[in-house]
């Protein structure tokens, strides 16, 4: 679908002596397109996306994030982006480690970004650096933890007023078989 | 005596000429609307600095209906994700399943039965049909017109009724599955349909009639909530919101899906962005899609309902009780699920706020790895703020409703 | 015969007593009669079940029949609390705020399965039923239910207004809230 965009990406990012920017480029399922984006380039990556007259990506329709526990490094976020004009799509992987879990945040150059950034931070605990509202968004703030990370255990719950015990369960729900309260 | 004071005493004091002029001391109020208010749709509550009656920042905060969707599907099978995509978009629950089911087909190049892709448009608009109506009615009600809400809520009932024959419940359909759709329609199902969107089509263009060229109604909504087409565009914006402020972006166009490629329809674009042209590109989108389904049902054929592979359907009952084969597909696919090929995909369709995706990473093992959720009306919600800066406070009733915030979806 | 129940002073039946009772009880079965068909509703709406809500309030099954049309969105004027959908942890303070607003007499409806029992979402965000947090009159399952039958959880709730025992306080001062437990 958008072959252009990425060969430009790749021929445009490329860096002999720090190792190129946009790398692994790769047909996805359904042919949308999808490259891995070194973290220090990402902004001037969006921003060259959006800005440049033969690519207009006006939109960054979802970003999400997604926790590959074991692997290294664990975290990876994803970047869909779409240019109504050319009818283009792609998929922009970063991958972030465990310890420095630290994004550029791409609030700047796409509005839309700001909830979505959130969301990443709130489930899964990566930071955004120069994000304008910085705050969890569907968790509440005396929540502790990341809930949708995979060690993060399926029925943890963390209640805010004191609960009334109910004595047995009459049949579980689906999940692992360990509780995780 | 200060030199000040004796200089403010010089100037003589000119009595005010009536209490009018005395001067007010004017404050911010801040107002806290929600989470439980009936103007906030049960779950987003937004507190709203007032400068006089008008809006000098909107602070928004959600998450009150946020119930685990990720992390729930995350450890079912990837067939038991549908009763929870169900329930994202509750009003137009078919939509979630087709577009769910799309993106899993997507990642295993699935190629589904024509019947089976036209029984999921024609439920999938008619989904569109009931959505939109309950949003017109609910502004409808939000501004003091009882009766639109009542009518379209009729309506909705009536395809609803059918909808209930077809797939056996009322809201929460549980419909497509991975190749294909769970059922045929019933004998007769199609001409009673066609009654039923006859019946509706009047509901609709009395729902029209009485709210069109209201003049209450057309004071409250024009130049209400005006998103202009850059803005709407950086702030992500998809669907009739997007359309509303001129950009004719449809991914049923766009990228077509199922059949949409050989329906003949038409892309409503508005103009202005505000309020009104948003409550106009429903009533339009409702036109097309009633002129889509009747399209689907001259062109359908009889056929098959889901694809004849026993890796992602189970397989038919006679075959499980009579061969080897059939057991074994049987017992795998209950047991561990459909095996999906390893890899991630992004899903989307046009749901009727906007673009429903799906990113699905896969593992290769039954159950979903991950399964992101782009909920239509997320990016909606959160450019909520921004529009309302400098508006009334009323308006934020009919710009909340016409931005069709459901909760399921926007907070998972 | 005597058991441990003659020591207590009071607990035998005078006449006195037996006039006072059937006053009571005619004055009782008068008010169960009244508040039952003047129940005034909070919808407490939250999620999917609210679709059903609306249907239930609209003209098809109309809920003005049995008493209970108006909504009103004050909790304080309202002696009915509906608890339309999931409760999640963020929500439950809030909802356990809102019944507290209530003044007695007051009853809930579990209105669907998540209020009921939390539903298909056992996972950490949600509240296993309400009546963790808030005493419950009627459940009405399924998800979410059918109007009908949540017009039968309404005519449950009206025949246990009808069959409740309504005191004389006899000037005694009324329990004050959340210092003694609600008897369930």
């Amino acid at each position: 679908m958008s072959k252009v965009v990425i060969d430009a990406l790749v021929e445009r990012f490329k860096d002999p002596v720090q190792g190129d920017g946009v790398t692994g480029a790769y047909e996805g399922a359904g042919g949308d397109d999808c490259a891995f984006v070194k973290r220090e380039r990402l902004v001037e990556v969006c921003r060259f996306l959006r800005d440049d007259a033969e690519m207009q990506f006006n939109m960054a329709p979802y970003i999400t994030a997604v926790d590959y526990l074991g692997q290294e490094p664990r975290f990876e976020v994803v970047y869909n982006l779409l240019s109504t004009t050319r009818n283009w799509r792609i998929r922009l992987r970063v991958k972030v480690a465990e310890q420095d879990a630290v994004l550029p945040s791409v609030c700047g150059i796409w509005r839309g970004a700001n909830w979505f950034e959130r969301y990443c931070f709130d489930m899964y605990g990566i930071h955004f650096t120069d994000h304008p509202d910085h705050r969890r968004l569907y968790m509440y703030d005396e929540f502790v933890g990341h809930p949708l990370r995979k060690d993060y255990p399926l029925r943890g719950r963390q209640p805010l007023v004191t609960e009334l015990e109910v004595p047995a369960e009459p049949f579980r729900g689906p999940g692992p078989a360990e509780r995780g309260e | 005596m200060s030199t000040e004071v004796k200089e403010a005493l010089k100037q003589p004091v000119a009595p005010r000429s009536s209490e009018l002029d005395a001067p007010l001391q004017s404050k911010r109020m801040l107002v806290n609307l929600g989470p439980s208010h009936p103007a906030m749709h049960g779950t987003a509550r937004a507190v709203v600095e007032l400068e006089g009656e008008n809006i000098a920042s909107c602070k928004l905060d959600i998450g009150f209906l946020h119930r685990g969707f990720e992390k729930s599907c995350e450890n079912v099978t990837w067939t038991q994700c549908f009763p929870y995509t169900d329930r994202l978009n509750y009003v137009s629950s078919i939509m979630n399943n087709v577009g769910f089911a799309l993106a899993v087909e997507k990642l295993c190049k699935l190629e589904v039965p024509e019947r089976a892709q036209y029984l999921r448009t024609i439920t999938s608009e008619i989904h569109r049909i009931c959505d939109h109506l309950t949003l017109v009615g609910a502004l409808g009600l939000e501004l003091g017109a009882m009766t639109v809400f009542l009518y379209a809520i009729e309506g909705r009932d009536l395809l609803w009724d059918r909808l209930t024959e077809l797939c056996g419940a009322r809201l929460t359909s549980n419909y497509a599955r991975i190749g294909g759709v769970s059922r045929d329609a019933p004998e007769g199902w199609l001409e009673k349909t066609s009654a039923t969107l006859d019946r509706v089509v009047l509901l609709r263009d009395e729902i029209d009639a009485l709210l069109t060229r209201n003049r209450i109604f057309v004071d409250r909504t024009r130049k209400v909530g005006t998103v202009s087409r850059a803005d709407a565009l950086d702030l992500g914006f998809t669907g009739p919101c997007l359309r509303a402020s001129g950009e004719p972006y449809d991914l049923r166009k766009a990228a077509p899906y199922l059949v949409y490629d050989r329906l003949d329809f038409d892309i409503p674009v508005g103009s202005n962005g505000d309020t009104f042209d948003r409550y106009l590109m429903r009533i339009e989108e409702m036109k097309q899609s009633d002129k889509m389904i009747r399209q689907c049902f001259r062109d359908m054929a009889p056929g098959e309902l889901v694809v004849r592979d026993f890796r992602y359907v189970l397989p038919p009952k006679p075959e499980v009780y009579g061969t080897i084969e059939g057991v074994m597909a049987h017992f795998k696919l209950i047991m561990e699920g459909i095996q999906v090929p390893a890899g991630e995909a992004y899903g989307y369709t046009e749901a009727a706020n906007g673009e429903l995706g799906f990113y699905l990473v896969s593992d290769g093992s039954g159950r979903p790895y991950k399964l992101g959720l782009r909920a239509p009306g997320w990016p909606m919600l959160a450019a909520l703020p921004v529009i309302l800066q400098g508006a009334l406070l009323s308006d934020l009733v009919p710009v909340f409703d016409s931005i069709n915030m459901i909760g399921g979806e926007v907070e998972q | 015969m005597s058991t441990e129940l003659d020591a207590i002073p009071g607990i035998i039946p005078t006449r006195r007593d037996d006039a006072i009772g059937a006053l009571e009880k005619m004055v009782s079965k008068g008010l169960g009669w009244a508040r039952k068909y003047s129940l005034f509703q909070y919808p407490f709406v939250t999620a999917c079940c609210g679709m059903e809500y609306m249907t239930l309030a609209a003209a098809r099954y109309d809920l003005d029949r049995f008493g209970a049309a108006l909504p009103r969105f004050s909790p304080r004027q309202a002696d009915l609390l509906m608890v339309v959908g999931t409760v999640n942890c963020k929500q439950a303070p809030i909802l356990r705020r809102v019944w507290e607003t209530i003044s007695e007499p007051k009853w809930v409806v579990a209105f669907g399965v998540c209020a009921s029992s939390g539903g298909f979402y056992d996972n950490y965000a949600t509240v296993q039923g309400i009546d963790r947090i808030i005493p419950v009159d009627v459940y009405v399952p399924g998800c979410p239910p059918r109007p009908e039958q949540v017009l039968d959880g309404i005519m449950m709730l009206q025949a246990k207004i009808q069959g409740q025992h309504h005191q004389f306080t006899e000037g005694k001062p009324l329990p004050v809230l959340g210092q003694a437990p609600r008897q369930r």
